[in-house]
């Protein structure tokens, strides 16, 4: 086999990932079909068997594939589909190209915290958390960074262009107003950016072996490949040239070993060889050497679960904080909702706070940007997970592109139908707080904008207007809420934790009057 | 680090030098570029056809389109676009009739034709749903967004008594016609929405006139910029549920149609038409007082022309 032919490919192949999976995060007018979106995540290990649990099955089995893939050849995964390991490796390259240290040093590796992750990783989400994952997920954490501060860049350039051409008459393109995701996402991701960084630029994937989930996992497959990258004993030398382009420091030189568990799949070993003596396929057995890294693995393994079972002690400070009503206020009165609505499909905040690894796509595809990442509205371990923020926004009646997109099946997909009836939350009436009492002016904003009139107009005082709602027709799309001209608002939704099926409008037949009448002036 | 920085900032004095270029067209706002005494009629009101054929007869009647629209003019048309709705709601206007008064702009002369709205429903999916963003990409007209604070500059409204500055559409302040073609529509808090009301859609925060009585500032707006001519499309008619209704069931028939120069008289035929009387359409009396235009039918000069 031709190993420059099979490098070329996994980087043409990453780079694909990568390429289509960064525009989907950063395009704003919703050009890419949901087909095409579906297919290009349909690999994406974490957001796959999210979905494979949350009732989608086997139309969400992109990661059983991935296990298939690397019971035979390895972390296949980490070096094409992962876009984060992509962008690694684009720092890495970046690295040697303009630097005059090409090589690694010794990488080091800390199974230990590896797999005391990865068995945390488990443990919780087998009882219904994801909170491990929302902050280690390579797929959620690239969405994140390029949905944070990719994108805002990229809209900024998209102004600046239309600015010129509307100069000149042409309106093809059009502006975008940026708006902030959260100040805390934000911060997170940069965090996170940074910490990508320095870690890629210091030692290489380390973040794959010791903090990715993912990476331990298929790690931990890759122990029982059938083929695999092995250095051939009777070959090699120890010259050394193989561990100076490893990214993963998976090369014992001294021993002529290779961790295979900790091989990301670079391939950059394969073509380093002056001798040939970097194999690819079924490695010899060697009984000594497999029980001795089975017997070091165990440890580990032990080690990693031990860590983990201490850190469970902890969950019982993630819960949510009920929210509580404060007692009697003068007006006017603050806005306290008791759950924060969460966007349509998510079905109840139980299900889309165990299934959403916050990695923004529904955020950065929402056309109205009214779905933002929360802070502490889920609590503690539902930090980032996305809410709908009716200050921003309002959800747009006919509207069902996050509930088709989202990748870990936290948002159920659905039809326009199920939408129209589909209650987020209910609305609530704020009296004191309405600019029709107190000013003794019309407004009316609330109703105008309400999509089934559960929100209408009744007559009030001399010959004003004032809402009055009936949260029955209600489908908490927040409309009401966004127009609301208060401070603090006078009419908001309050989220249903569990969606529900809100009644149908009444609707009386109108008479159609005779067209063929005179003029009424 | 150096080089970023002079990127960001090479930007940000870009975007202000652009944006003093268009500043010189404030200065047109203030006069009218219409000559007035056009036709001897004050109003025409049609009926009993479609939009299309309706508006060419009206607008025949007073002196056809080159009446408004000299050769070489830049002209600006205002139709309602504010829902995601398809025409059979008539939640917004006409798409047709938005198409034909383009073309009907170019036969006069027109140098460039264009349409916005500052949509309340996300206006990408207004403007194409609509029918409107197909109509004026075939009339040859241009479509342009009004989605940012950016396209908005600030004017004082001196005629104003609550709303005395308001961040106005730059193609309203910069064109040489102001075209209004609103829909007849009935509206949960300002009771009817018409020509004067549709205004609201050419200034960034509507917000604040809702916070300081929305009739007095639907009022003073219109003490600023008054359309050239105003079309008001009442084929299809909300009746009730407005203004965005909630399906086809709020929608009936009048088959109708209101041209006239006088944004009162406008809405006040209309309101007519709807079954109100104008007196109980708060803005409008208020604007009358204020001698924005004459809401006394019976003082004025209509054509009706049944078709």
């Amino acid at each position: 086999m031709n190993f420059r032919v099979l490098k070329k490919v996994r980087l043409i192949v990453s780079l694909i990932f990568f390429l289509l999976i960064t525009y989907i995060f950063i395009d704003f007018t919703n050009a890419l079909s949901v087909a095409l979106i579906q297919a290009v995540l349909y690999l994406e290990f974490v957001p796959s068997l999210l979905n494979f649990i949350s009732l989608a099955g086997i139309a969400a089995a992109g990661f059983i594939f991935i296990i298939i893939l690397t019971l035979f050849f390895g972390r296949i995964y980490c070096s094409s589909v992962c876009p984060l390991g992509t962008l690694q490796d684009i720092f890495i390259w970046l690295k040697r190209r303009f630097t005059r240290k090409k090589q690694f040093g010794k990488l080091r590796t800390f199974k230990q915290l590896r797999y005391a992750i990865l068995i945390l990783s488990i443990l919780l989400l087998v009882f219904g958390w994801v909170f491990p994952l929302l902050f280690l997920d390579p797929f959620s954490n690239f969405g994140r960074i390029i949905a944070n501060l990719v994108r805002p860049v990229y809209l900024l350039l998209n102004n600046f262009s239309t600015f010129f051409l509307e100069s000149i008459d042409i309106y093809t393109l059009y502006r975008v107003e940026p708006g902030v995701t959260s100040r805390f996402s934000i911060l997170f991701s940069l965090a996170f950016l940074i910490m990508i960084i320095w870690l890629s630029l210091r030692y290489a994937r380390l973040f794959c072996n010791t903090l990715c989930p993912v990476g331990a996992f298929l790690g931990f497959l890759s122990k029982f490949s059938v083929y695999k990258i092995y250095l051939n004993q009777s070959i090699c030398t120890s010259c050394g040239k193989c561990s100076a382009v490893c990214k993963a420091g998976c090369i014992d030189i001294e021993n002529k070993t290779l961790d295979f568990s900790s091989c990301i799949g670079c391939l950059n070993c394969l073509t380093s060889c002056p001798d040939n003596g970097v194999m690819f396929g079924r490695p010899p057995k060697n009984p000594d050497i497999s029980l001795k890294a089975f017997d070091s693995n165990r440890r580990n393994f032990l080690a990693g679960g031990f860590l983990s079972l201490a850190s469970l002690a902890s969950i019982p400070l993630l819960a949510a904080p009920q929210g509580k009503r404060r007692g009697r206020q003068r007006s006017p009165r603050a806005v306290i909702k008791k759950h924060a609505v969460s966007p349509p499909g998510s079905i109840s905040s139980e299900h889309f706070n165990a299934s959403c690894t916050a990695c923004h796509l529904c955020v950065s595809a929402c056309p109205t940007h009214v779905i933002k990442p929360s802070l502490l509205h889920y609590g503690l371990s539902g930090i980032m997970q996305p809410r709908m923020d009716y200050h921003a926004s309002f959800c747009n009646f006919d509207c069902v592109i996050c509930s088709e997109i989202c990748p870990t099946g936290a948002l159920q997909p659905l039809l326009i139908e199920e939408k129209h009836v589909l209650q987020l939350g209910k609305v609530v009436f704020i009296k004191q707080n309405c600019i029709v009492y107190t000013e003794g002016t019309d407004c009316g904003a609330c109703s105008e904008h309400c999509p089934t009139k559960a929100v209408t107009m009744r007559p009030f005082r001399k010959k004003l207007l004032i809402p009055v709602v009936d949260p029955d027709i209600c489908v908490g799309c927040g409309a009401c809420e966004y127009a609301c001209p208060t401070d603090p608002k006078s009419i908001y939704v309050e989220g249903n934790p569990v969606h529900l099926i809100a009644d149908k409008p009444q609707i009386e037949k109108l008479e159609q009057p005779d067209t063929n009448d005179d003029f009424p002036f | 680090m150096k080089r970023r920085d002079f990127i960001f900032k090479g930007l940000g004095a870009g975007v202000l030098a652009g944006s003093g270029i268009s500043l010189h067209g404030f200065s047109r706002i203030m006069g009218n570029p219409m000559a007035a005494g056009d036709g001897d009629y004050d109003l025409v009101a049609i009926k009993g056809s479609d939009p299309v054929a309706m508006f060419d007869r009206g607008i025949e009647s007073i002196g056809g389109m080159q009446a408004f629209v000299k050769p070489g003019q830049t002209v600006i048309i205002k139709p309602n676009i504010g829902w995601d709705a398809l025409p059979e709601r008539a939640a917004n206007t006409n798409p047709e009739l938005i198409g034909h008064i383009i073309s009907s702009c170019y036969t006069a002369g027109a140098k460039t034709v264009s349409v916005f709205d500052n949509t309340c429903d996300e206006w990408k999916k207004c403007y194409s749903k609509s029918g409107i963003e197909k109509e004026v990409k075939k009339a040859g007209g241009n479509i342009v967004p009004a989605n940012s604070e950016s396209y908005y500059r600030e004017v004082k409204i001196p005629g104003g008594k609550n709303l005395t500055t308001a961040k106005v559409h730059e193609l309203i302040l910069d064109s040489d016609v102001f075209i209004n073609v609103p829909v007849l529509k009935s509206h949960s808090s300002a009771k009817l929405t018409i020509a004067m009301k549709n205004l609201m859609g050419v200034v960034w925060d509507r917000r604040w006139w809702h916070k300081n009585d929305l009739h007095q500032c639907i009022a003073d707006y219109a003490t600023f910029r008054n359309p050239d001519l105003n079309v008001i499309d009442a084929y299809r008619v909300m009746k009730r549920n407005g203004p965005r209704g909630v399906s086809t069931e709020d929608v009936i028939r009048l088959d109708s149609m209101i041209i006239s120069k006088d944004i009162v008289a406008a809405d006040a035929a209309a309101t007519k038409m709807f079954g109100l009387e104008p007196e109980d359409i708060p803005y409008l009396s208020i604007a009358a007082e204020m001698g924005i235009g004459n809401i006394n039918l019976a003082e004025l000069n209509i054509n009706r022309i049944k078709m």
